[in-house]
């Protein structure tokens, strides 16, 4: 059974994120709060437009927020000049992406040797740990072959063995089965389920309830720009543990 | 590090295949006129200054009427220098020796097919060496001539070897009429490369004096001087006499007085021109080279932001993605010189074996590896400077609108 430890990893604080449109602004997030420990798998949930992907650009140091705070293993992003934060995204957190995101130009190895190459490490180190990654995600007999010539299926497994490239704390996952079949998407889900497993943390924005049910520990459930609820696995269920303010807990009563 | 940015530039750059062939065109094709052209350029002297007969022996000319372009040298001059010109110019102290000679066309025939002929005259004694040596001529086959030689004579080595003149080669041994009186070919000249030196007739100055009726004429007074150093004396010295042998003052001369680096420098002066037009031609080339990749590479960004969201998210910082643009772009010149400089080195040896066998000369060409190195290295920075622009709005891309795509 794996263990969840009380460390924080990624902490949102009162975060906003606001776009200016024509004359108006969208809200995209309102008043987000969360946290996420080391070892969980936390599913980010919620329709299209409930803003769970400008949710993941913020948790990814992809954007900035209009308010609030991101605190990243309890050091405030805001703080971060540009290069820090690509730091950040090189090798902290590796991404996923619904539409893989691969180089066309680069073979499925180079591909999974870039982000060292933005680190520094050396070309024969790139190219171990590369064909390492490779034969953990199954696809080591794949590695000269360009994306263009592998399945869908394939390319998300590489783009697994891209995001751990750097050895990050973080998984962070946007809708990785959403241009799969259930049955590829499948395998990948279960990728994903191993690496949390051996302790990354995972976080996997879905507009899926099943597939966050189906892996998840804790689940937001965004709507609108606003965290809506929070549930949490007990055994095969999950329980509504939603922090409400007294005056919102009384108006539900 | 930079390494690893030069390969995935090369890879980018493969993988877009024709359009960075187009877009270093610019850059090669101005790096190859550049090139090819100062590989030939002593090539290009040496094949001009054959033409017009220009040997490196320290001699000085004197003509009547200035230079002539067209026709025989002296040919246009009213008031003809004569031999006691000669003999006056010999006398000068800076002036160690001065032959008269005479060059004149006249009617020619062999084989009853009758053209003209450019004729020569050789001076005897001590004064037919000087003769051979300031124009190199050899013999090719046969014999020179010598004093004595009445009714023979020496023809250019086009007479010989382009039959076509007179139908058939011309060999030792034949008879030619010339203004209709037999002599006998008893050698044929060395190659010069020069149309009017191979094109000659030599006769002995006597006979040809007699032939043409010349009386005390000369065409043109061939002088050696006493040193190198002297030739600007020697110049002046000249000068004043036929002065006032000719009773003209300064600026009103009817006669010139030329030296062998004066005509080298005309040539060079109009090779100088061409060398500057190729070479403007060339920059405005390179130029319009470096506009083309500022224009591919712009594209390239545009088209290519959803790559840079992926390399921003995978850790690439703003730097790392100027540096991949800007080494893309470097090596775009760096190819299109690459190819200019092997392109042009190709010309310009072939150019040197043509000229070579035009001339009958032994020259090589120019190949300097300094301008090697600095053509590579300029066509890098062109590339390079061309590509900062591009790669700095690459680099500062947002990443969350770039992977929009």
């Amino acid at each position: 059974m794996k263990k969840v430890e009380q460390k924080e990893v990624i902490r949102l604080r009162n975060v906003s994120k606001y776009y200016p449109m024509g004359d108006s602004i969208v809200k995209a997030l309102n008043h987000l709060e969360f946290k996420v420990f080391q070892g969980e798998f936390v599913a980010i949930m919620g329709p299209s437009g409930s803003g769970k992907s400008t949710a993941m650009n913020l948790v990814g140091s992809l954007d900035m927020p209009t308010h609030g705070t991101i605190y990243l293993d309890g050091e405030d992003v805001s703080e971060f000049g540009e290069s820090d934060l690509a730091q950040v995204r090189g090798k902290r957190i590796g991404f996923i992406f619904q539409s893989f995101n691969l180089i066309n130009n680069l073979t499925v190895k180079e591909n999974v040797m870039l982000p060292m190459m933005f680190q520094g490490t050396s070309f024969e180190e790139r190219e171990d740990r590369a064909i390492e990654l490779l034969k953990l995600v199954e696809l080591d007999d794949r590695m000269d072959h360009y994306p263009g010539e592998i399945s869908g299926g394939q390319m998300q497994r590489v783009a697994i063995a891209r995001s751990l490239a750097n050895d990050p704390e973080v998984i962070l996952a946007d809708e990785p089965t959403g241009n799969l079949d259930t049955k590829t998407g499948a395998i990948v889900m279960d990728f994903l389920k191993k690496l949390n497993e051996q302790g990354k943390t995972v976080i996997m924005i879905t507009h899926d309830p099943d597939l966050a049910k189906d892996y998840a520990d804790v689940i937001y459930w965004l709507l609108d720009g606003e965290l809506d609820k929070v549930t949490k696995r007990k055994g095969k269920s999950f329980i509504d543990v939603t922090k409400r303010k007294k005056k919102e807990m009384k108006e539900k009563k | 590090m930079k390494l690893d940015y030069l390969i995935l530039a090369l890879k980018n750059l493969k993988h877009r295949g024709i359009r960075s062939w187009l877009t270093l065109l610019g850059i090669f094709i101005g790096v190859t006129a550049v090139v090819a052209l100062i590989g030939l350029g002593s090539g290009l002297q040496a094949a001009v200054g054959a033409q017009f007969g220009i040997s490196s022996t320290q001699v000085l000319t004197v003509q009547a009427g200035g230079v002539n372009a067209f026709g025989a040298p002296g040919s246009g001059a009213v008031n003809k220098l004569t031999t006691d010109d000669v003999d006056a110019v010999e006398r000068l102290s800076s002036v160690e020796m001065a032959i008269p000679r005479i060059i004149t066309s006249g009617k020619m025939e062999f084989n009853d097919v009758v053209g003209f002929g450019m004729a020569l005259s050789v001076p005897d004694g001590v004064e037919r060496r000087f003769a051979y040596g300031v124009m190199d001529l050899e013999v090719e086959t046969g014999r020179m001539l010598k004093d004595g030689d009445v009714n023979n004579v020496v023809l250019g080595y086009n007479y010989w070897k382009d039959g076509d003149i007179f139908g058939e080669p011309i060999v030792p041994g034949k008879t030619v009429l010339l203004m209709d009186e037999r002599f006998k070919v008893v050698g044929i000249l060395k190659k010069t490369g020069s149309f009017m030196i191979d094109g000659l007739v030599t006769v002995n100055e006597a006979r040809l004096r007699d032939l043409m009726d010349y009386d005390d004429d000369v065409d043109i007074i061939a002088v050696k001087v006493r040193s190198e150093d002297d030739m600007d004396r020697a110049r002046e010295d000249i000068e004043k006499l036929m002065r006032k042998r000719r009773d003209v003052d300064i600026g009103e001369e009817d006669f010139e007085v030329s030296t062998p680096e004066a005509m080298m420098e005309t040539v060079n002066s109009v090779l100088g021109g061409v060398q500057a037009f190729i070479i403007i031609i060339a920059s405005i080339s390179i130029l319009v080279g470096a506009l083309g990749i500022v224009n591919t590479m712009t594209t390239s960004v545009l088209e290519r932001r959803k790559e840079i969201g992926i390399m921003k998210a995978i850790g690439a910082k703003n730097s790392q993605v100027f540096m991949q643009f800007f080494f893309e772009s470097g090596m775009l010149g760096l190819i299109g010189g690459l190819v200019g400089i092997v392109l042009g080195t190709l010309i310009s040896v072939g150019g040197i074996v043509g000229i070579n066998n035009f001339i009958g000369a032994e020259l090589s060409p120019s190949i300097d590896f300094i301008l090697i190195g600095g053509a590579l290295v300029g066509s890098f920075v062109v590339g390079a400077v061309a590509g900062i622009a591009p790669a700095m709005q690459a680099a500062k891309q947002n990443p969350v609108e770039a992977l929009r795509g």
